[in-house]
């Protein structure tokens, strides 16, 4: 082999390597970017609004002057409407996972209630909107109230706690199962007695994944209906109310600078909300997993 | 078929050897159970049909007044003042532009991300990043519509082509969604590209390729219809995506290419609308319908495509 070609290959080397090394750096740019825009995110927003968040800020009531206006209304009608939605999604979607994980027959009515609750997934939020202004608020004349907001974020969240719900069912081994139909249970008896507790955990973390989901959501409530101006606590299913997302949004759409920075409060209050939601999950994820037997 | 599978439908065969009696009795008692766990999982098909139902009727009701082909290739969009006309043209162009240019901000961006976890990166890393990545999906989209009109709209978009674009415009929608959806792109795309087995890996390896080369020549040719898929689902979320749009895009219909001027949304319409109040039986009630199916049609079609492909495209390995 002649020196000049040994060389010429040694460039192809170096050539080669340098691409992959540059290559790498690029894609680590590109995992960085979304850390660096949730910094940015998290940085504009604190700085306009952290000097906001106060005892009065959490318990005034909205008000026309942006100093003086508050998010009381608001974090009592997510807490209302979070605790009504999950009545309602949490008992069927379980229900629903425990019938298509243990019990459904292999047929065409089990792949077309898979394919739709997979379908179902991908349905723009503001569709269940349509859905709840026209089924819950006009034509069971609910009226525009947390009852008929619940329902509709309860239809909303379903297809995400079914899935969760399905993957704390599938972790139980089946000898779980046929050990307790061994021993004469019922297939219901298995699932209740023995297979239903330990995927609980993992079920549970799925929930509120679900519900943190729903209290971010904004666009269905507005078809709802849900109020943005309103001075009164509610009080039971039946009362109007606002939620954190909805007075943020109408804070954000007035053009006075000094309610972008009561929107970056609430913006706050609703960030600490959350997270406490997602910090709450995986500390019940990891405190089970560490506890599981096989 | 693995065993776990096969556990699971053995207890659903319900074909075990009993003593007849007592056990078919008791299990005959639970009739109630199973049907309540049956009502819970066929409430997902009413849900659907009453989606479909809800916005058949009005669409209907809606082009009883409308002509159909009005609707769809007018390019006047003046439904609530003065001389009305009904065109969809220039929301519909603006839902797909600001979605389109939201992938082209995310396809690169979440595909280097996907190469980089799933061929580059140590396990620890991952286990740190993707939890990151997983808030940035999580967070509520109110608060990018926030981040688009008081950030990027001022600070990105103005530095870069002058201060004379107005506050509200198409691109700041853009790519605060691009931001939204980076992490669905990332996430489907490495999923799709970790199921790529590990020995189509060790075998470019012994022919000399480096890690370059695999991941452009072998990995992602062999998740290709998975990233493809990834790609379709979330060009239909950022379809779908209302807020960023309502917030950041400028509520006027505009039927334009540029992406600097302020256009509306198809979704950002119908939240509009919905701010006031629309008596049931107004040809505003039903018009938010109208569009509403045209959106969810948009974004059926692209979600059972991308389901398709994902389908039939699977690559069966061994």
């Amino acid at each position: 082999m002649s020196a000049a070609s040994v060389t010429l290959r040694g460039r192809h080397v170096v050539a080669r390597r340098l691409k992959g090394g540059v290559f790498k750096y690029v894609c680590l740019a590109a995992t960085l970017f979304g850390i660096v825009a949730l910094a940015v995110l998290i940085i504009t927003v604190s700085a306009n609004g952290i000097g906001r968040v106060s005892w009065d800020f959490l318990n005034s009531y909205p008000s026309r002057f942006a100093d003086q206006a508050g998010i009381k209304s608001a974090l009592l009608g997510t807490l209302w409407m979070m605790a009504f939605t999950a009545l309602f999604a949490v008992p069927i979607g379980i229900g629903a996972a425990i019938y298509l994980e243990e019990f459904a027959p292999r047929n065409w009515l089990t792949r077309v209630i898979e394919t739709n609750i997979n379908n179902l997934a991908g349905v723009p939020s503001i569709i269940y909107g349509l859905l709840g202004l026209a089924l819950f608020v006009r034509l069971m004349d609910l009226g525009r109230v947390v009852l008929a907001g619940s329902l509709t974020m309860a239809l909303l969240v379903l297809p995400i706690v079914i899935v969760a719900a399905r993957e704390g069912l599938r972790a139980v081994p089946p000898s779980i199962r046929e050990a307790a139909l061994a021993v004469g249970a019922t297939p219901w008896q298995a699932v209740r007695f023995q297979v239903l507790v330990p995927a609980l955990p993992t079920m549970l973390t799925g929930v509120i994944l679900a519900l943190s989901r729903a209290i971010g959501e904004t666009a269905p409530l507005i078809m709802i209906g849900a109020l943005t101006f309103v001075a009164f606590d509610p009080t039971s299913p039946r009362s109007p109310f606002t939620v954190l997302p909805i007075q943020i949004y109408n804070w954000i759409s007035r053009p006075q600078a000094a309610f972008a920075t009561t929107a970056a409060a609430g913006i706050i209050v609703l960030l600490v909300v959350l997270l406490t939601m997602n910090a709450i999950a995986i500390v019940l994820r990891n405190y089970f997993e560490g506890k599981r037997r096989w | 078929m693995s065993a776990e599978a096969a556990g699971n439908a053995g207890a659903r065969a319900a074909g075990w050897p009993s003593r007849p009696g007592r056990i078919a009795l008791r299990r005959a008692r639970e009739w109630p159970v199973y049907a309540f766990l049956f009502a819970c999982a066929i409430v997902s098909i009413f849900t659907t049909l009453g989606i479909v139902l809800v916005l058949f009727e009005e669409t209907y009701n809606f082009f009883k007044e409308i002509s159909i082909v009005e609707f769809l290739t007018g390019t006047e969009w003046t439904p609530l003042i003065g001389e009305k006309h009904f065109g969809v043209l220039p929301l519909l162009n603006a839902t797909f532009l600001i979605a389109i240019l939201a992938m082209v901000i995310a396809l690169p961006l979440g595909l280097a991300a996907a190469i980089y976890l799933s061929e580059y990166a140590h396990p620890t890393v991952r286990r740190l990043v993707k939890p990151v990545l997983e808030i940035l999906a999580g967070i509520p989209t109110v608060i990018y519509g926030y981040f688009a009109l008081r950030f990027i709209s001022p600070e990105i978009v103005r530095f870069f082509f002058g201060s004379d674009v107005s506050l509200f415009n198409a691109l700041s929608a853009s790519i605060a969604m691009g931001v939204m959806i980076l992490p669905l792109v990332s996430s489907l795309s490495e999923d799709a590209m970790r199921a790529v087995p590990q020995a189509l890996r060790e075998g470019a390896y012994a022919v000399g390729a480096n890690r370059f080369e695999v991941a452009t020549r072998v990995v992602v040719p062999a998740a290709l219809s998975g990233i493809v898929a990834a790609s379709i689902l979330a060009i239909s979320r950022a379809v779908g995506e209302t807020m960023i749009v309502t917030i950041a895009a400028g509520n006027q219909p505009n039927l334009s290419w540029n992406p600097l001027e302020g256009m509306q949304a198809m979704a950002a319409f119908i939240v509009q609308v919905s701010l006031g109040d629309t008596p049931r039986g107004t040809l505003e009630y039903s018009t938010i319908f109208a569009v509403g199916m045209m959106l969810f049609l948009s974004t059926l079609v692209m979600n059972v495509f991308a389901q398709w492909l994902l389908a039939r495209f699977r690559e069966e390995y061994e």
